[in-house]
């Protein structure tokens, strides 16, 4: 933050060859390593999206980034600073700039505060006062689509959907550089999940904020991301435009990942069954030749 | 709860109008409603209410001080000045009796006080961070534990003289650990939520996170262990002056217990006065400790009443399927459906609620499926499809009813015309053998305490009445049909031991071990990765086709049904919008509904672009 120069040149957010390791609760056995030489940078008013099955690292490495997961190598710099190791003070100031959107809105609120409560909270923390807080809420509740009496309502009492756009709400209370969006949109409804995307995407035209956007779900992604990373087993096999990875994939797992999720028309997904099923015999002749077994 | 809200903003139901998709509200009271209306927690807060003003205003009732003696007038018999009758020194029983429950109860609140303010912040500390703190603490914990109370107290008594407040200092800091315990645990099952990680980020200090995020867990199980760890302390202390420990200078129940007890020949009521406040009190607050339990938790009881309030509901469909509903004998099915495999005709689920209403999932669904057939049931959340898929199985929850229509398999009902529940023992003999069911949670739905193997050798064994040894190798043979590598090794490993598409696999194995006629899938690959997704796919179609079985396919992914299925059944708000054969519904669908969640799928739109806020619809 101190130097202009170094912001207008580097990236917001940069990850170079990130460890993750989590110790293990046996004595003296070998910590997990949950994310493996990570390399990847987001710019102002990008989306990163980050692609990947259950347990390859990618909710990881947005909580490393969050500081809520322990960082044992290499480094994290946010606007020029290094916060790998950042403490709860310079989190606090961080916190102003980086916010979070979890996966699961029936758990991310607390069910026993008040929508208002939950989101003066990140306002508190800084220092805004009262009055000029819950001007801010009316403006956020506005801004996500919800309607104003909402404040004085608890979390139980609105609809998944509703819930997840409390939660984008808390993410943008400070206005943030950057959200981390782990899997916000895997636990909505079909035409829920089409609703939110949209907020994502009008907000980001509005504020030009950067998300890091974490997601199983090759669709989803490739519709909200500038950029995406596929992650397999705790590293990133594959990166580059939307466009190229998740219609043209060059590693063998994203192709498989491509190739598995179904079209919702039954002869255009017989014809990417067939697909499917004659890349991964291909792979299976690749892998036998280069002496892997299957 | 939610629902409500839900219904109101997507789909703004026609007031009044019958027979529209799910109706009714759920219906909750709070807990301060739920303890008013419980006779005996109101019963126990009179009590302690009227027991603690009495102590309160003891200086100003009682006719004596508590240690004045009429030396001149012992162990009298009530009369107007002494209305209790006096003690075997000349002193007035009901005004020992009055300062005696204030010293009680306040000694009582002492050693509660000082439980709460060691075990309380200790609980939160150990249980919010974990480390180094909650390994020594818990030792300190096991080491009070072990330590024998009332040789403690005896002890303590011979050091510090006979003070009723040493003694429960004493016993507070004894009683902590169960505090300790309390507060950790709960904050344990909170200390991982998400909405703890929020907070954290927002940079709230750990200390706010507690306050505002963690204590409110604790709140509740912490009124409960006071009422009775206060029910505890005044019988402890009152034990200990029974037994002449006491301090004989202050009025207090245990010391006039002992004096009693000394006289009871004399004078039997000396001893019956203390011990009736004693237990007049002890049990209120037990009563009102178990009173805020039972309303804390939220099984609420239905009143049976709802015979009046069904049968207005039930009656017309159940008249226009069957005009002669069925009696105790099970009907004969209507003639020319009995080639159906499956059938379900006008089916409503509804649930009673506490004012007498009933709360409507499903309404008017009816659809059937033949023999080598996949239908797909697709919907949002709360469209009432797994309700459905369960009211087919018989696993609808205890307090569901079948407030219309009716369900038949292979030409037999399972749920006749008029029934309001799922005959059990009907649908037991099917259920296993002739339907059986792929969970949507493969985990979950697997024993963590047996192995595999065991797991699908029981139902075979049971099922088929065949031997072990035949049903091990059946088993083999079904886990390597559902493409598991080593079945060996899979046969003798626990569910932890596998991943969740393998646990799938074992699950659709189970499935299919005693040759069904239908399966009933609910959402079978929404828990796994897409990778996995589709082999399980291919799985269910290769099995479906060279079994020639019938299949329920619940589902809210377009694509799985483009995969799959035959035949698709849209379900919104309870009712079924639109039915077809899958090229119709996902090419050219009639309903608004189906359009709208067709174009909500983001395959082959445009990146970036908006999806659905060109038109302006109600926020989701």
């Amino acid at each position: 933050m101190s130097t202009v120069e170094v912001k207008e040149i580097a990236p917001l957010l940069t990850v170079e060859n990130l460890v993750v390791e989590y110790p293990s609760k046996k004595f003296r056995a070998k910590p997990f390593r949950a994310l493996t030489d990570v390399n990847i940078s987001i710019g102002q008013g990008e989306t990163l999206g980050l692609v990947g099955e259950s347990g390859s690292g990618k909710t990881t490495l947005g909580r490393a980034v969050l500081g809520l997961a322990p960082v044992t190598g290499g480094k994290i710099t946010f606007e020029g600073n290094d916060i790998s190791h950042a403490t709860r003070k310079q989190r606090r100031t961080l916190s102003r700039d980086v916010q979070v959107v979890f996966q699961d809105p029936y758990t991310s609120l607390n069910p026993a505060l008040e929508i208002g409560d939950i989101l003066a909270e990140p306002l508190g923390v800084q220092g805004m006062e009262q009055a000029a807080a819950r001007k801010r809420i009316k403006e956020l509740l506005d801004q996500v689509g919800l309607p104003s009496d909402a404040i004085h309502r608890l979390p139980r009492e609105f609809s998944g959907g509703q819930r997840q756009r409390v939660a984008i709400a808390r993410a943008l209370a400070l206005s943030p550089k950057l959200i981390v969006c782990d899997e916000p949109v895997s636990a909505l409804d079909l035409s829920t999940q089409a609703r939110v995307l949209d907020l994502f995407l009008q907000i980001q035209k509005d504020t030009g904020v950067s998300y890091l956007f974490v997601s199983h779900d090759l669709d989803v992604v490739r519709h909200i991301s500038h950029r995406v990373a596929v992650m397999y087993h705790g590293e990133i096999v594959e990166q580059g435009p939307a466009e190229v990875v998740t219609r043209d994939p060059e590693h063998p797992y994203t192709q498989r990942l491509l190739l598995a999720s179904p079209v919702p028309d039954p002869d255009r997904q017989e014809q990417r069954r067939a697909d499917r099923h004659r890349l991964l015999e291909i792979q299976r002749q690749q892998n036998e030749q280069a002496g892997v077994p299957a | 709860m939610s629902d409500s809200v839900e219904t109101a903003a997507v789909a703004a139901p026609v007031p009044g109008a019958p027979f529209t998709g799910q109706t009714g509200t759920v219906v909750r009271s709070t807990v301060g409603q739920r303890l008013f209306k419980n006779p005996l927690g109101l019963v126990a807060m009179a009590i302690l209410l009227a027991i603690s003003l009495l102590a309160i205003l003891a200086p100003v009732l009682a006719p004596f001080q508590e240690n004045y003696s009429n030396i001149a007038k012992t162990l009298a018999a009530p009369d107007s000045v002494n209305i209790l009758g006096t003690d075997s020194a000349g002193r007035d029983v009901w005004s020992r009796l009055l300062f005696g429950a204030q010293l009680t109860l306040l000694s009582a609140l002492l050693c509660a006080g000082v439980a709460i303010a060691i075990g309380l912040p200790a609980g939160l500390i150990a249980g919010y961070y974990a480390g180094k703190f909650e390994a020594v603490s818990n030792w300190a914990v096991s080491i009070l534990m072990s330590l024998p109370g009332l040789i403690v107290l005896l002890t303590i008594r011979a050091a510090f003289g006979p003070s009723v407040w040493m003694s429960m200092i004493a016993f507070g800091i004894l009683i902590s650990p169960s505090y300790f315990r309390l507060t950790r645990t709960a904050v344990q099952s909170v200390r991982n939520e998400l909405y703890v990680d929020a907070a954290r980020v927002s940079g709230l200090s750990d200390l706010s996170i507690i306050a505002r995020h963690i204590f409110s867990v604790v709140r509740a199980p912490i009124i409960i262990q006071t009422a009775a760890i206060a029910g505890v302390a005044i019988a402890i202390q009152s034990g200990l002056e029974f037994l002449g420990l006491g301090d004989p200078t202050k009025a207090t129940w245990g010391v006039m217990l002992s004096e009693g007890f000394k006289n009871v020949y004399l004078n039997p009521t000396l001893l019956f006065w203390p011990a009736f406040a004693m237990a007049l009190t002890i049990g209120g607050l037990v009563l009102l400790g178990n009173a805020i339990r039972d309303a804390l938790e939220d099984g609420e009881k239905i009143k049976h009443r709802k015979k009046a309030a069904l049968s207005t509901t039930a009656a017309p469909a159940a008249a226009r399927t069957v005009p002669a509903a069925g009696g105790k004998s099970v009907a004969a099915v209507d003639a020319g459906t009995e080639h159906h495999l499956l059938k379900v005709a006008n089916l409503g689920v509804g649930y009673p609620q506490a004012d007498g209403s009933v709360k409507k999932v499903v309404d008017d669904v009816s659809f059937h499926v033949d023999r080598g057939e996949i239908l797909g049931i697709v919907g949002e959340s709360g469209s009432g499809k797994s309700q459905t898929a369960f009211s087919i199985l018989g696993l609808l929850p205890d307090n569901a009813r079948i407030v219309a229509g009716s369900v038949q398999f292979d030409g037999n009902y399972t749920v006749a015309p008029g029934e309001e529940r799922v005959d059990q023992a009907r649908l037991s003999k099917l259920r296993g053998k002739r339907i059986s069911y792929i969970p949507q949670e493969p985990m979950s739905n697997l024993d963590p305490a047996f192995t595999i193997g065991h797991q699908l050798v029981t139902p075979m064994v049971r099922v088929l009445g065949i031997s072990k040894e035949e049903a091990r190798k059946r088993a083999l043979k079904l886990l390597a049909d559902v493409g598991i590598v080593n079945p060996e090794l899979t046969f003798g490993a626990y569910p932890h031991e596998v991943s969740g598409g393998m646990a799938q696999r074992v699950l659709i194995a189970g499935a299919i071990s005693c040759e069904p006629d239908l399966v009933i899938a609910d959402e079978p690959t929404t828990a796994l990765d897409v990778t996995v997704q589709a082999d399980v796919l291919d799985l269910l179609r290769e099995l479906q086709q060279r079994l020639n079985i019938g299949v329920v396919l619940v589902t809210h992914n377009f694509g799985v049904v483009a995969d799959l299925c035959d035949r698709v059944a849209v379900m919104q708000n309870g009712r079924l919008v639109e039915e077809g054969s899958v090229r119709d519904i996902l090419r050219n669908p009639t309903e608004q509904y189906t359009r709208t969640l067709l174009a909500s799928m983001l395959e082959g739109k445009t990146p970036m672009s908006m999806l659905v806020s060109s038109q302006k619809e109600p926020v989701a």
